[in-house]
């Protein structure tokens, strides 16, 4: 029943244009830098290296595909949260507004299978989001731009990766990237199942996720007991696969925290939605 | 031989903070039966059947359907029930038939393409099922509806006000179905209903209920008492076709409603007798029709 209803999920999830959205506009937003780094790129990454050239100097193609890719990445991973929960936040709410939530929860199916069918056909959907930004940030930049080694700014200053040493971090960013956006799919559909209407649990989502970013950035005493522990600080850890040598114990933290989130939001889920009375 | 009890409810309340939308309902459904479930705007029919389906869960009072109850067997009880509440909902980006066969991948049985064809054939969508549902009617939502209730040939078929929204040729497309359900599918039906009629029409057996509590539970011909029918009559001369039937027939109570009409309980059989000593006795007969018992019966019970 569990699979059948999945089934059934993801063929609702494939005929709402909303679904199309997030792609449509998750294409744009990369075409759209691509055709700004293909026009202006080097002036661009120029200014950025300015400060570094009296010291070092930069041979070979330092605006390239890898580098592309890294600025998509940087720049979407604020974004797609909210393309995410475009689709996965209406997904129990979605139903009770509609009023279909009644005629499949009066079906012999339960109401547990019905939430852990939602959160598959959100985490399959979240997935194939992250896919694609992987094929048209990577693949598609490492086409148009060649490939090169990549070089990284970030705090401690430049990190300059070699290009055969990359592909494997990009892999392993995505996968963490991944399973940031899988929480914030989690977190949507588990407000889900306390709303009526589709709107609020995708705001409360971008809401949820603005608030514990500004938290995070504050640097207020009172608020480091708790940074540790919201799943926004976790969020950014794919960059760290392009650190030298990478935190692997911190990325490990990371990892542990948001599959502790997810596992607790999908419990609140099940848990609220089975209790609760449909009037809708 | 005493047939099966389908559902069994007893004592049933529901409170929703501090409103109790069903205080004590009690009444059981055999096999068999064409059940009307009625009760004033607010009397708590609706919950009633939300408990039923185990949408909502009642504070107190027991459950049992087919024999079984929701906490040990809820997925057994829902495979036998085909049901519409209130108004049926669909996925409106879909069209029938897709949304027939997600509600048939749920509903515990293997149902063919085949069979929901034959469904979309049986309430009159045979040609609209590649169409999306946001374009159908509220009628055709309704046909669509009992469509979706019978995919996996449950025994009994729960309507909650099916008719609501309808213009009256949708109704009569409704109502037909439903006698179509009884009497060739020889389902069982809860039959929630403001259209008294349309009670009056199909259901064997019915619960009033008002207030959040049943009322009174019985057969229809029993309670209403259908051999007699409470007849109206419109004539020139109220007063003088009163003592005329009167002394034709001496046992019956003949009640003047105003000059010209007058109202009578009679035997169903003799109801033409009336008209014919009128006109025997040269009065106009203008008018001479039998009146809704169930309404009137509705009203005693719901008012008293």
């Amino acid at each position: 029943m569990l699979l059948k209803n999945t089934y059934n999920e993801f063929i609702k999830i494939l005929s709402k244009p909303r679904s199309y959205l997030g792609v449509g506009a998750l294409t744009l937003l990369i075409a759209i830098i691509i055709f700004a780094m293909k026009a202006d790129g080097k002036s661009i990454i120029s200014f950025v290296t300015a400060s570094f050239e009296q010291t070092l100097t930069f041979n070979g193609h330092v605006l390239n595909g890898n580098l592309i890719a890294f600025i998509i990445l940087q720049m979407l991973i604020v974004h797609i949260p909210l393309l995410v929960a475009l689709v996965t936040g209406d997904l129990i709410s979605g139903e009770a507004a509609m009023g279909t939530i009644r005629m499949l929860a009066s079906k012999p199916i339960s109401r547990t299978n019905i939430v852990l069918s939602k959160f598959i056909a959100g985490a399959i959907y979240t997935l194939f989001l992250t896919l694609w930004l992987g094929f048209l940030a990577l693949f598609v930049s490492r086409q148009l731009f060649g490939t090169g080694d990549l070089i990284v700014l970030n705090s401690d200053g430049l990190v300059i990766l070699q290009d055969a040493d990359i592909l494997w971090r990009y892999g392993l960013g995505f996968c963490v990237a991944y399973l940031s956006l899988l929480t914030v799919s989690t977190l949507s559909i588990a407000l889900s199942a306390f709303a009526e209407n589709s709107i609020g649990p995708i705001v409360s989502t971008m809401a949820i996720i603005i608030l514990f970013t500004i938290i995070g950035s504050l640097d207020v005493t009172v608020f480091d007991n708790i940074k540790p522990y919201l799943f926004t600080t976790h969020m950014a850890s794919w960059r760290s696969f392009f650190e030298d040598p990478v935190p692997f114990d911190d990325i490990r933290q990371s990892v542990i925290i948001l599959v502790v989130h997810n596992i607790l939001l999908v419990v609140i889920a099940v848990y609220k939605f089975n209790k609760k009375d449909i009037t809708s | 031989m005493e047939s099966e009890t389908i559902i069994k409810v007893e004592h049933l309340a529901k409170r929703f903070g501090t409103f109790e939308a069903v205080k004590d309902v009690s009444f059981s459904v055999n096999r068999g039966d064409v059940f009307g479930f009625l009760g004033p705007n607010g009397a708590g029919k609706s919950t009633t059947i939300r408990c039923l389906l185990s949408l909502i869960s009642p504070d107190a009072g027991s459950i049992e359907m087919f024999g079984k109850t929701f906490k040990k067997d809820r997925s057994v009880i829902l495979s036998n029930i085909g049901s519409i509440i209130e108004k049926p909902d669909f996925y409106k980006y879909l069209s029938a038939q897709k949304n027939l066969e997600i509600f048939a991948r749920v509903s515990g049985a293997d149902v063919s393409r085949t069979k929901i064809q034959e469904m979309l054939e049986f309430v009159g969508l045979g040609d609209r099922g590649k169409h999306k549902v946001g374009g159908f009617s509220h009628g055709m939502k309704q046909r669509l509806g009992i469509a979706q209730t019978l995919l996996h040939n449950p025994d009994l078929i729960i309507l909650d006000e099916p008719t609501t929204g309808l213009d009256p040729q949708g109704i009569v497309e409704i109502r037909n179905l439903i006698l179509r359900l009884k009497n060739e599918e020889q389902k069982t039906i809860l039959l929630s209903s403001h259209q008294l009629s349309e009670i009056e029409l199909i259901a064997n057996r019915m619960v009033i209920i008002n207030q959040g509590r049943s009322i009174v539970e019985g057969s229809v011909s029993d309670l209403l008492n259908t051999q007699e029918l409470l007849v109206r009559i419109e004539v020139d001369h109220a007063r003088l076709a009163a003592e005329l039937l009167q002394k034709a027939y001496p046992n019956s109570v003949f009640n003047l409603v105003s000059d010209s009409e007058l109202e009578v309980s009679f035997v169903k059989e003799l109801v033409p007798e009336l008209a014919r000593v009128l006109v025997q006795n040269n009065m106009k007969v203008h008018a001479l029709e039998p009146k809704r018992k169930l309404e009137d019966y509705f009203m005693k019970i719901i008012q008293s």
